[in-house]
Order: structure tokens, then C-alpha cells, then sequence
């Protein structure tokens, strides 16, 4: 079931918008900011609330990246891998990263901490190698750097 | 030399809050334009020379002109930012945008208010939350004092504006992918006519525009069309937003003369190559435009300079590529990315993608044969403008193609030594 948080806060959004539909995509983000991810629960309760088939939901739910259909570690961490990043060696870094934590990208560690996934230009070439973990962005990595700022996570 | 986009951020990197804004002269565009019938903005716009600093250069006021306008005109129409930043290389909306949100604001009224539009929505990257941030608290304030909302300083004019926040995939970038994204759709491009000018959100009038673009519409307002080309050492009217990354001494952003010169930006702002590094080529406007090299360093970055050396401007922001990088490398990043953000909506992009992704990781890998270097050649024509469904895989190849033509060789060592010569 959703929330009386997460139904306010989709509610307000559909003051935006002339239909339910336009509203569907911020939320699903909006239900992924409160859970992590998107549940089949969680489909079928949106679908409910929007008057949506469950179906037409998971078709726009698949088409975008940051729409996760998986459940994730209590942190997501995105890594660029787009061209400015991987001049100045992001392969390198996010190597080092996945060794450190014991996973891949693509994976969560066995203590459910972290999420490490791939994302493309998050705009911050000029200070490139650079991430984000939970929204916030993180530049000028290099090993000791990504080692310092996970660290700051439980 | 004036800054007009950038010229009002604060040292410490916190937006311009709307106090500062005023004071600084914010607003004075907007009170300009509602005292002039929308007919008037326009043509201050198309005097102005302004072009669309998404990557395509089309002439904004010539874009607006198609909107039917006057009392036949069908309601609601609407304006809608393109805050969907994508481009890899690509880092100037974000600026202007978490440093200045007002700008942003004031613009999109202003061009709203010239072709008559209703309703207004920011288009912003899922991963832009600063951004989100900080728009929103602008937006508040606008509202506030009555810049937003219901007759506009007593104006009769009213126009709101809504913050959209997407969830990935950089065919959001194309205006009518972007379109049917805002309606809650999977982000396909649409069939052109009809443009969405005539038929765009749900079936309305409808003007997408970038960021920087809108940005400087209340300026050529506010100090007039004159005064907006003479910032540029060119043809086209403006400042730029111009960047570098890469192995440069200083990578960064910097807002100069529209038309300045390639070289003047790489050495005098960016610092010259590190130490111990050549240059070898770059792209000038983002991942989809193509490889310049030390040949065409004193290029004016206008739009058709650009063009005449055999690229594009795009967004302005250009990716260096050093002596100690692999060529080959770069373009295979390039094109994993262009494979995996392919809609999957025509076939020749989804699969020529995909296809040319799997050619150059095997190159990069030392599995390349000389056949490769014709099958790539061949899919750079095969996904040329016109055989595909929106300009996506077009300007997917523009990389690629120019690389095998500069960087021949290195194509070739790849092939013939079975390796990357850059990887130890």
C-alpha cells in the first residue's frame, strides 16, 4: 500500500498536468525516493491511484534508466562512464571501487550498503572523473578519493 | 567584456537568490516586454540574431514564427525548457541553471509571452537535484511577486510555469521525444510535419527550447538587439557558453564573445594541453559532432565556422582528445553510448548501433580485421541523415566518421598488431 506521504505527494504533482498519464513517470521516481525502487506492489497500487493499467505502467517503467524495477542496496551510487570521465580514467577508478566493496556494477555488496550502477554524463566534465550517490555529486575522483567519500555512508 | 548569462553568479557557487536578482537588474527585461505587443519581442529576437544553443543553431525567432498566434490561435499552447542535458562532454545548462535560476525563469515569461503561451514546463534531468532544488524555490518566489501567476504585473498576461523531473535516457533531448516523455510516454521521437510549433504537447502549440537559448531572451529585451550582437565577434549574435575537458591544464566554463576562436579557448582559458601531452583532435560541441584536429585550431566556435571546418558548434562545449589516449578507445566509449541510449524505435539506428559498438570493441581488443574498417565506413553511411527516423544515429556517426578519416592509422595498428598500442 502507498503511503499517505507518497499519495500527498503524487496528488500535488497531478495539479501540473491535464492527465493521470503525464503524471506517471515522477511517480514512480517519488515512490523510488521513499522505497528505493518500484515493486510490482507498488505498480499495481499506481496503477489504483492513476487509473492506469498496470501493463502501460511497466512499459514506460522499462523505458527509463532511472526507473529501477530492482530492489537496491540502502545507497546508489552512479558512476559516469561517458567520454569526458573515461579520458580521464574512470574505468580506473570504478575498478578499484567494485574491488574494494566486492561487487560489480550492476550489483549490490552482500551487506545490502551499497548499489553500484553506470550512468551517462552527469554534466560535471570539467572536474571529471565524477559520481553521484544519492543525488549528490561527487567530483575529482581518483582511488583515494572514491575509497574517502564511500566511506561516509553506512 | 560583458557577461550577461554569467556576469551575476556568486563566488561561492549558492544560486542568486531574487533580491540579488533585481537588484542586479533582473526583471527589467519582463517589464519591458509586457509593455510591447508579443509581435515586438519577437522581432527584438529575430533582429538579435539569437540561435538555439541546444546543438542544432536554428534561428530561435524564425522557430516561433510558425506559432499560430492571435485569437483563431488554439489554447492552451505552450513553452517548454529543455533542461534535459545529456550530451557527454556537456556541463553549461547545469551552471546556469543551479547558479542563476531566475535567468531561466525571466526567459522562458519573456518568449512565452511573445508567442502567447499558456503554460510553461522545465524539462530537468532526473539527476540535476540541485537544480530541482533551487528552480523550485525560484519558482516560488516568482509566484510570489506576481512575475508567475495570474496577470502578470497587471499586465492581463498570465503564464505558469511547472518543474518536470525526468527519469533518464538522452532521446528525451529530441523535442518530440521530449514531448511525448512529458506526457507520460516512452520517449519515442514523433513523425515531423507536423512540427510541434503547430501540433506538439498534447496535440497543442508548442515551443521546446534549451536552456541557454531562453536565458538570453530578456536581455535582447532589455538592452535591445544592437547591443546583443555586438557582443559577438561574428555573424551570429551573443555570447557562448564554452567549455573544456579533457587533459587540458584548466578544465572549465567560460562565458565569451560568440565566435571565438578554438585555439584562444584551449590555451588562453583552459591552459594548454597538461604537461608532456599533445593535442590531437577534439570534439567541439559535445559526443555527437565531429573530430576537429590541430588544422582547424583557429576556427571562430560560431555556428557556421564550425560547420565550414566540417563539424558542428552543438552545445558548445568541446571534449580534447591528447597524443596519450587511444583514438579508438574514445570512439568505442562514444559509440557504447550512443548504442545503449538508441530508442529502439527504427532499425537502422538500434541495430547499426549496436553493431558498430561490437566492431570496435573487438578493434579495441585486439580482434579487429581490416574488413571492420570497411563494414564502419559503410555504417556511416548507412545511418546517415535521411535513413533514419530523427537525427540520433546521424549524429551518432559524426564522431566515428571523422575519426576514421583522421585517425587512419591508428584504426589500421589496432587491426594489424592485434592490440591497442595505448594498452600495456
Amino acid at each position: 500500500m502507498l503511503t499517505t506521504e507518497e499519495r500527498r505527494a503524487i496528488e500535488a504533482k497531478l495539479a501540473d498536468y491535464p492527465n493521470t498519464q503525464a503524471v506517471s513517470i515522477e511517480a514512480m521516481l517519488l515512490i523510488q525516493r521513499y522505497r528505493g525502487w518500484v515493486s510490482e506492489e507498488s505498480l499495481r497500487d499506481l496503477s489504483e491511484l492513476l487509473g492506469l493499467s498496470v501493463a502501460d505502467l511497466d512499459g514506460v517503467a522499462t523505458f527509463y534508466n532511472l526507473i529501477r524495477r530492482k530492489p537496491v542496496g540502502r545507497h546508489v551510487a552512479l558512476l559516469c562512464d561517458s567520454v569526458s570521465c573515461w579520458i580521464m580514467g574512470c574505468d580506473r577508478v570504478t575498478d578499484h571501487l567494485c574491488s574494494s566493496l566486492g561487487t560489480t556494477l550492476g550489483g549490490t555488496t552482500a551487506d545490502g550498503r551499497f548499489t553500484l550502477l553506470p550512468i551517462v554524463c552527469l554534466g560535471a566534465c570539467d572536474h571529471a572523473p565524477a559520481m553521484m550517490i544519492d543525488g549528490k555529486l561527487y567530483e575529482d575522483l581518483d582511488e583515494q578519493r572514491i575509497e574517502e567519500v564511500v566511506a561516509q555512508y553506512e | 567584456m560583458e557577461k550577461p548569462l554569467t556576469g551575476n553568479f556568486r563566488t561561492d557557487g549558492e544560486a542568486v537568490c531574487l533580491k540579488e536578482y533585481e537588484l542586479s537588474g533582473g526583471y527589467q527585461g519582463l517589464r519591458k516586454a509586457l509593455l510591447k505587443a508579443p509581435a515586438e519581442v519577437t522581432d527584438s529576437v529575430k533582429q538579435s540574431k539569437l540561435r538555439g544553443r541546444g546543438g542544432a543553431g536554428f534561428l530561435t525567432a524564425m522557430k516561433w514564427s510558425f506559432v499560430p498566434i492571435g485569437k483563431e490561435a488554439p489554447h492552451p499552447k505552450y513553452l517548454v525548457a529543455n533542461a534535459d542535458e545529456m550530451e557527454p562532454g556537456t556541463f553549461k545548462d547545469r551552471a546556469l541553471m543551479e547558479r542563476d535560476p531566475h535567468q531561466l525563469i525571466e526567459g522562458m515569461i519573456v518568449a512565452a509571452y511573445a508567442i502567447e503561451a499558456d503554460l510553461g514546463y522545465i524539462f530537468l534531468r532526473g539527476e540535476y537535484e540541485r537544480c530541482y532544488e533551487r528552480l523550485a524555490r525560484a519558482i516560488v518566489e516568482a509566484q510570489a511577486s506576481n512575475y508567475l501567476g495570474r496577470n502578470i504585473l497587471g499586465s492581463g498576461y498570465s503564464f505558469e510555469i511547472h518543474l518536470h523531473a525526468s527519469a533518464g535516457r538522452y532521446i528525451c533531448g529530441e523535442e518530440t521525444a521530449l514531448l511525448n516523455a512529458l506526457e507520460g510516454k516512452r520517449a519515442h521521437p514523433r513523425t515531423k510535419p507536423p512540427f510541434p510549433q503547430i501540433s506538439g504537447l498534447w496535440g497543442k502549440p508548442t515551443i521546446v527550447q534549451n536552456v541557454e537559448t531562453l536565458c538570453n531572451v530578456h536581455h535582447i529585451v532589455n538592452h535591445g538587439a544592437g547591443w546583443f550582437r555586438d557582443l559577438s565577434r561574428t555573424e551570429d549574435g551573443g555570447t557562448k557558453l564554452y567549455g573544456v575537458s579533457g587533459k587540458v591544464k584548466r578544465p572549465g566554463l567560460w562565458e565569451l564573445p560568440m565566435g571565438t576562436p578554438m585555439r584562444e579557448i584551449l590555451e588562453d582559458y583552459a591552459g594548454g594541453m597538461r604537461d608532456g601531452l599533445h593535442f590531437r583532435g577534439a570534439l567541439p560541441g559535445g559526443a555527437s559532432t565531429d573530430f576537429l584536429v590541430e588544422e582547424h585550431l583557429d576556427t571562430p566556435m560560431d555556428y557556421d565556422s564550425v560547420q565550414k571546418a566540417g563539424s558542428r558548434l552543438g552545445t558548445g562545449t568541446m571534449v580534447v582528445l591528447d597524443d596519450q589516449t587511444c583514438p579508438v578507445g574514445m570512439v568505442w566509449n562514444l559509440e557504447h553510448f550512443f548504442a545503449q541510449e538508441s530508442c529502439g524505435w527504427c532499425t537502422p539506428c538500434w541495430s547499426g548501433l549496436a553493431w558498430t559498438e561490437k566492431i570496435l570493441m573487438a578493434m579495441e581488443q585486439g580482434k579487429g580485421s581490416a574488413c571492420d574498417l570497411e563494414t564502419l565506413k559503410f555504417q556511416t553511411k548507412f545511418l546517415a541523415p535521411g535513413n533514419t527516423f530523427c537525427a540520433f544515429a546521424p549524429g551518432a556517426v559524426e564522431p566515428l566518421q571523422s575519426a576514421l578519416k583522421y585517425f587512419a592509422d591508428d584504426f589500421r595498428r589496432h587491426v594489424d598488431e592485434h592490440r591497442c598500442p595505448w594498452r600495456t
